[in-house]
């Protein structure tokens, strides 16, 4: 199967297999006008298999909440035909948004306006830690 | 130690150095209350308790009117418009129209961080659920400094319930960056302390825990043994609430099993943990504690205003 390369854009590498929907939901391109396209079950000779996702014209990702979802991959930005920038991911420091506090009795439960804030506080366990009530999380 | 316009959430946001100033602080005022009488006037304190509480709110509104200021405030949900389904920041944006340093008590862990974000003026924790009670805690290492002369070098027996304990979590934050503090950690499996208040005691270098069940195991050893309640509704199941409850009720028997300069805490109320038959032995101290309370939070509010 051959996709196109890009001009102009990013591509997500060594995703790791499975997922790449997951990371094209955050990335919420769903909507977007330019070319995206999600390539599973890729050959990779790191992981043995992998997906690929690549967007036309959009350089500006969250890179920090994509570490979240798969650390282990790389977002290339292409200008010109050729990568400018490769950038390995790792998990963020610091994450709005993206996890949920489960705990029941966290004020992130009944006070509407707060955003869910996390903190990295364990990187080889994935343990983070909620910013209002501490509960610990694994990944 | 400047600490105007800051808000008091849990014990990390202030420094050793900060948490000693403000101890020494409420000593002196201990010492010569009268010279303090008239520090607070013209400042306002809202006491915001969605909880129920007697020790920390009466000592809160003692401790500023002690200082001459006034008091304002609601105790219950039910007398505030958070029973009409307002937000925790709406209503403490609103007292902060009116107030100048205000204390929330909530039943939601993390509450005050949420108020203290969104208010303008000082906020103190008074207690956010199972969480973190930093005045107390305040309190605390206020009494161990005056019964011991130290807040290092101890072994410090933390004993209960200790996953909901939110006095313990807040004590053993506070004491872990203290050099030298061991603790020794007496519940129930089911009532471990949580995740995140081992994480801090193990990255706090000189400070080592462990964890055991029965509290006569470990009397001889301690300098310190801070009592809280074990709730039998928190077992999960009859057989162990049955083997272990007397584990975690001090009397006069289990005393003899201790130092003779062993101290006991507690931050009250206490149940049926610690026989009265304790309370005339002088290593008893948690009436002291709550009398202490009360300049410690008279120390607190004064640096929070920026009054000297």
């Amino acid at each position: 199967m051959e996709v196109n390369s890009i001009n102009k854009g990013i591509v997500i590498d060594h995703i790791r297999a499975g997922l790449g929907m997951k990371v094209l939901d955050h990335l919420g391109v769903d909507q977007a006008k330019d070319t995206v396209a999600l390539i599973m079950n890729a050959t990779s000779a790191k992981h043995g298999r992998k997906d690929i996702i690549k967007i036309e014209n959009l350089t500006d990702v969250d890179i920090a909440a994509l570490g979240l979802f798969d650390h282990s991959a790389t977002v290339n930005v292409i200008e010109d035909g050729k990568i400018k920038q490769k950038i390995h991911l790792s998990l963020p420091e610091t994450v709005r948004g993206v996890i949920k506090c489960k705990n029941p009795r966290c004020v992130t439960s009944v006070e509407p306006s707060i955003q869910h804030i996390f903190h990295l506080v364990d990187a080889g366990r994935e343990e983070y830690r909620c910013e209002y009530c501490d509960e610990i999380v694994r990944l | 130690m400047n600490l105007t316009g800051r808000s008091f959430i849990e014990p990390p946001d202030f420094s050793v150095e900060e948490l000693d100033g403000l101890i020494d602080f409420a000593g002196e005022i201990m010492a010569k209350p009268s010279a303090y009488a008239e520090r607070a006037k013209g400042s306002l304190l809202a006491t915001l308790f969605y909880e129920p509480s007697t020790r920390t709110r009466f000592s809160f509104e003692a401790a500023m009117l002690k200082l001459g200021g006034q008091v304002i405030g609601f105790s219950g949900e039910q007398s505030s418009s958070a029973a009409k389904g307002e937000s925790i920041s709406d209503t403490i944006r609103t007292v902060a129209c009116y107030a100048d340093i205000a204390v929330i008590r909530h039943p939601k862990e993390g509450s005050a961080k949420v108020a203290a974000a969104a208010a303008g003026i000082p906020v103190i924790n008074g207690g956010d659920g199972g969480h973190q009670h930093p005045t107390q805690t305040l309190t605390d290492l206020m009494t161990i400094k005056l019964e011991k002369g130290r807040l290092s070098n101890l072994k410090v027996g933390l004993c209960g319930d200790l996953k909901f304990g939110r006095t313990v979590h807040s004590l053993a934050r506070a004491l872990c960056r203290y050099d030298g503090i061991e603790f020794i950690l007496i519940s129930p499996e089911e009532l471990r302390v949580p995740d995140y208040v081992k994480v801090d005691i193990s990255g706090a270098g000189g400070c080592a825990y462990r964890e055991v069940e029965r509290m006569q195991d470990v009397l001889p050893e301690l300098d310190i043994l801070y009592m809280t309640r074990v709730q039998k509704e928190r077992f999960f199941n009859e057989e162990d609430y049955i083997r272990l409850k007397d584990s975690y009720i001090l009397d006069a028997e289990k005393m003899r099993l201790a130092r003779e300069d062993m101290t006991v805490m507690h931050p009250l109320p206490r149940v049926n943990e610690i026989a009265a038959e304790v309370d005339s032995d002088p290593r008893a101290v948690y009436f002291k504690q709550a009398k202490n309370g009360m300049y410690a939070r008279m120390a607190l509010i004064l640096s929070l205003l920026g009054i000297e």
